[in-house]
């Protein structure tokens, strides 16, 4: 682990162009749609230097360009709007010239077109809402996996991690080590994200071991263990931080992906692999608790622990159990995170706000329920977007979350307590 | 034994000559599980009624159902003729029916003196602009006053400004009956107050529950010690499986078969 | 080379520093719910967000400051309101989950586009303290001894706002030395106890998180009024787990506890801070640490101490040992 660690840190990469003598200006161009971003060549882009050309290029299969100029100097950059496909423009239709690029001695410059569908490629309603409940589908499937192990740890230990979204985190930057990362192996992401989920099932074992489970023996009350499990939560995050730093990253394979088309629907490949997938991951979680002596035994010591622990379940080992198979879900769901939105150090942070929305939704502690709440808080999220900015996704994962509480507190799926 | 009871027929749901509380279609289910489930049950005023019954009978579910603490899922129960249908557990505290807890609630890091001023209803220091600028002091002293006695009546002085949560199992029972009173109120419910106690001060808390009735309030109890039931009851309540099965004067009920039926299972024919 | 000499007294510049009355305050607040309540805020930061920029947005819209800064305050005991009412009733653990979610609604709903007209989005509010400044009576000039010194702006700020932090004092002294007080504790212990006995405990938790709420505005307007700038990004959920680490430092549920978690936070922080970069600047950890590592690092410091303090030390530095022993 520690050897994984100290890795991290050395794989924040050098410059990514390699440097010719002169100094350039280079960019790379790229239409974003949703979550999809696709190269644009043949775009000419011309560099001036006080009302003079001083070069220009044309954008590369995958949508790079590099025009060398003469010396250092303030330019000024052009994208000829006439040499865009059909269906792609800028973003900000007035703003064709970037004026002000400093170029210095030796450097490449790099500068930045924001590129999207057009109007005139703009979609019908209909498919653009049946993109978006793909796209829920997608981001529900990733919450699920990320939920149910803070629901299955609260129903056998009472305790809300707050810990649990840098779990997540874990996941996709362990992923991120074995499968891009200059020092490590650069295995493709099915085979990195076995060593990665093998270490966070460690990382499960030794934080009960190491750290819940003492506390437990030491009687610490339910408040102090989740103001520790803040702190563990700023602790690693800022680890993460370190060892990884602040950019976003991506994974070295689907990173990049054409649309598959399907009469009105458009299905990114990795979205539809994702959704399966968790799928079948979701499916197996609840045979292991329907059918499996341990996950029947987690089930009880939910319900309730004097009345397991007194007909023989080992309740520690049960709890140890719980905190693996939470963890290595968490990851999982991470590196799923991962391939469609990037590889980030608050990735699991960010994520924390909507698997809170769900559990709550679902019924904090019962696993079907967490499942069930991440469905709809993913689509309900997506879904929204039809309406209002994407700014506002969370505030309606919010919004579903207090209404629940209101309503019903112990969600779709929960009992209401028992006193007494 | 209590004269105003003499005439009550020995049956479950019997009405009462001057009941202070009536209850009646109390329902409430934990997932498929009757907890309780009872047509109807009256309190003689100014009684100590025992409620009996095995374990999982719903003696403390019924106790969170009348005091609040729980909402049922069907039913009405009034206390002096007010309905209580839907009143929050500390609106029923003031309206004078206190309750205990199985698990004693002593407020561990509030001293005991603090403990038994906490349950004090006058003081307007309690509400947030009293306590900044207004005049509580002098009920205050007035309320410390009060709380004296009743320290001492249920021997806590030595340790009155001590940290409750020093105090043993026995004194937090002590400590939670001696909060209650100063509470004054009519009816008082409580849950397994001899549980884990050691014979002694059992005896001394069963003196304090009979003088609780002798200056008037109404006492209802759970207990699971038959003898103490017997010593001290006016009325027997027996429950099993959410129902009231027996009701009666202490000797009746223990004699009654479905009770005894209830407390072996279901091997009456081979009790010896 | 570690520089002992200007570490320690720039951490003891720190100790008593704005951020430090500021965190007191906060802390003051966080300690009522947490110390005194047993209330378990994770979103103390979306107090201070609102408390900001309720003033700054006043002031953007004509008022004054004065009118802004009780504008802010009852803004945020208005968000307590808010939040206490759907999760007060459930377990403790709804109340940090819908706080700590609400911080972070509130500061992308703050710098959303939506939102630019009044909270003018990313860029933030600047320049709507000057009423506060105009009003310095101090001469130009720094005051101090050697490197210890302040100049004649912040030894105002500082004044207001230590000021400030003794009136707050004053008032939870007050009240939790009161009946209501008593109340409040009995809750923190047991609130079925306190509900049995007649107590309106969902009542008292609002007043708690709303009056709480308050001081976190205060905070919150204390740092915006001195960096005369409020910008959504900056109240980020760290804010919230610096007050926990000094209401506990100082020991929670105790009069003067987050005074003195503030100084000995804001000293120890600024300590680690400095000689954590001085040790990198000198090479002591090659290439593992570089200098832009030091933010991360002192973050995750943080979380190390808050864990360590919760477990080992919940009565705080000053606390007595016996009181841990009866936490149940």
């Amino acid at each position: 682990m520690a050897l994984v660690l100290v890795g991290l840190v050395l794989m924040q990469a050098g410059p990514v162009f390699a440097q010719d003598e002169g100094p350039s200006i280079v960019g790379v161009l790229e239409s974003v749609e949703n979550e999809l971003r696709e190269p644009v060549p043949g775009v000419t882009i011309i560099a001036s230097l006080d009302g003079t050309v001083a070069g220009s290029a044309v954008s590369a299969e995958d949508g790079s360009w590099v025009i060398s100029v003469p010396g250092p100097g303030t330019y000024e950059v052009e994208l000829d709007v006439g040499t865009l496909p059909g269906g792609v423009a800028l973003t900000d239709p007035d703003r064709p010239v970037l004026d002000n690029v400093r170029v210095r001695e030796g450097q490449a410059k790099t500068v930045r077109f924001q590129l999207g569908p057009g109007i005139s490629a703009q979609v019908g309603d209909l498919d653009r809402f049946l993109d978006l409940l793909v796209i829920g589908l997608k981001f529900g499937a990733i919450i699920a996996l990320a939920s149910i192990g803070l629901s299955l740890v609260f129903g056998v230990t009472q305790l809300v991690n707050f810990a649990h979204g840098e779990l997540i985190t874990l996941g996709a930057v362990l992923a991120f080590f074995f499968n891009a990362s200059p020092l490590g192996p650069q295995w493709p992401l099915v085979f990195a994200a076995i060593p990665a989920l093998a270490l966070a099932a460690a990382f499960g074992w030794a934080q009960e071991r190491g750290l819940w489970r003492p506390l437990r023996r030491r009687g610490t009350g339910l408040i102090a263990m989740l103001v520790i499990s803040i702190g563990l939560s700023l602790f690693l995050r800022h680890v993460i931080l370190w060892l990884y730093d602040g950019l976003p990253r991506s994974y070295s394979d689907y990173a990049i992906q054409r649309e598959w088309s399907v009469g009105p629907l458009d299905i990114v490949p990795k979205n539809l692999v994702i959704i399966l997938s968790a799928l079948v991951i979701l499916g197996a979680v609840g045979l292991f608790l329907q059918r499996t002596k341990t996950g029947t035994a987690m089930r009880a010591v939910s319900d309730n622990v004097d009345l397991a622990e007194s007909s023989g379940i080992d309740v520690e080992h049960i709890i140890l159990i719980t905190w693996i198979v939470g963890t290595v879900l968490a990851a999982l769901g991470g590196i799923f995170f991962g391939v469609t939105e990037g590889v980030q150090w608050d990735m699991g942070f960010r994520l924390l706000l909507f698997v809170f929305a769900a559990v709550v939704l679902g019924g904090l502690g019962t696993a079907y329920g967490a499942m069930l709440g991440a469905f709809i808080i993913g689509l309900a999220s997506e879904v929204s977007t039809f309406w209002f900015d994407v700014q506002y996704k969370n505030v309606i994962a919010y919004g579903l979350l207090v209404v629940m509480l209101l309503l019903r507190p112990q969600g779709l799926l929960g009992q209401r307590e028992r006193i007494g | 034994m209590y004269d105003a009871l003499a005439s009550t027929a020995h049956e479950p749901g019997v009405p009462k000559p001057d009941p202070i509380m009536v209850a009646s279609g109390l329902q409430r289910s934990f997932g498929g599980l009757h907890a309780v489930d009872l047509e109807s049950l009256e309190i003689q005023r100014h009684t100590i009624t025992s409620l009996i019954g095995p374990n999982g009978a719903g003696k403390t579910t019924l106790f969170n159902l009348l005091s609040g603490f729980d909402k049922p899922d069907a039913g009405e129960w009034h206390l002096n003729g007010g309905p209580l249908v839907g009143i929050p557990a500390f609106q029923v505290a003031r309206q004078g029916m206190i309750r205990t807890f199985q698990l004693t609630r002593s407020l561990a890091r509030l001293t005991v003196r603090e403990n038994v001023m906490l349950a004090a209803t006058n003081q307007p220091g309690e509400r947030f602009w009293h306590a900044l600028f207004g005049k509580w002091r002098d009920i205050e002293e007035a309320n410390r006053e009060k709380a004296r006695p009743l320290i001492e009546r249920f021997g806590l002085d030595h340790m009155a400004d001590e940290y409750a949560g020093t105090l043993s199992g026995g004194q937090r029972k002590l400590l939670e009956m001696a909060r209650a009173l100063m509470v004054e109120p009519e009816l008082i419910l409580l849950d397994e107050p001899t549980a884990g106690v050691n014979p002694a001060l059992t005896q001394e808390l069963l003196e304090h529950i009979i003088a609780l009735r002798d200056i008037g309030m109404t006492v209802i109890f759970i207990e699971h010690d038959m003898d103490a039931v017997q010593n001290i009851s006016d009325w027997v309540v027996c429950m099993a499986q959410g129902r009231i099965i027996a009701e009666g004067p202490p000797a009746d009920v223990a004699a009654n078969p479905a009770v005894i039926d209830a407390y072996l299972g279901h091997h009456h024919g081979e009790v010896p | 080379m570690i520089q002992w000499d200007n570490i320690l007294i720039d951490a003891g510049r720190a100790a008593i520093g704005i951020p430090a009355a500021a965190y007191a305050m906060s802390a003051l607040g966080l300690n009522l719910q947490f110390g005194y309540t047993g209330l378990l805020n994770f979103g103390h930061v979306a107090f201070m967000l609102v408390g900001a920029y309720g003033t700054a947005i006043t002031v953007d819209l004509g008022g004054s400051l004065w009118l802004g800064i009780p504008v802010g305050i009852a803004l945020a005991a208005l968000l307590g309101l808010l939040l206490g009412f759907p999760t007060l009733r459930l377990r403790t653990d709804y109340l940090a989950i819908v706080t700590i979610a609400a911080g972070e609604i509130l500061r992308l709903i703050v710098r959303s586009s939506g939102a630019e007209p009044l909270t003018n989005g990313v860029f933030g509010i600047q320049a709507f303290a000057d009423e506060f400044f105009d009003l310095n009576p101090i001469v130009d000039g720094r005051y101090g001894i050697g490197r210890f010194r302040f100049d004649e702006r912040t030894l105002w700020v500082l004044i207001a706002a230590w000021a400030l932090v003794a009136l707050g004092t004053w008032i939870i002294w007050k009240l939790t030395r009161s009946p209501w007080g008593r109340v409040i504790r009995s809750i923190r212990e047991d609130e079925d106890a306190a509900r049995s006995l007649g107590k309106n405990v969902f009542w008292y938790k609002l007043q708690s998180l709303m009056i709480g709420g308050a001081y976190g505005a205060l905070a919150g307007i204390i740092l915006a009024v001195d960096q005369q700038n409020v910008s959504a990004d900056f109240f980020i959920p760290l804010l919230t787990f610096y007050a926990y680490t000094i209401v506990i430092l100082g020991g929670p549920g105790t009069v003067f506890g987050p005074i003195l978690g503030s100084i000995l936070f804001w000293f120890l922080f600024e300590l680690f801070d400095e000689f954590l970069f001085d040790a990198v600047a000198a090479g002591w950890f090659g290439d593992v640490i570089e200098t832009t590592d030091v933010g991360a690092i002192r973050f995750a410091a943080v979380g190390v101490g808050l864990m360590l303090l919760m477990a080992f030390r919940p009565q705080g530095i000053f606390g007595k040992r016996e009181e841990v022993l009866l936490d149940v």
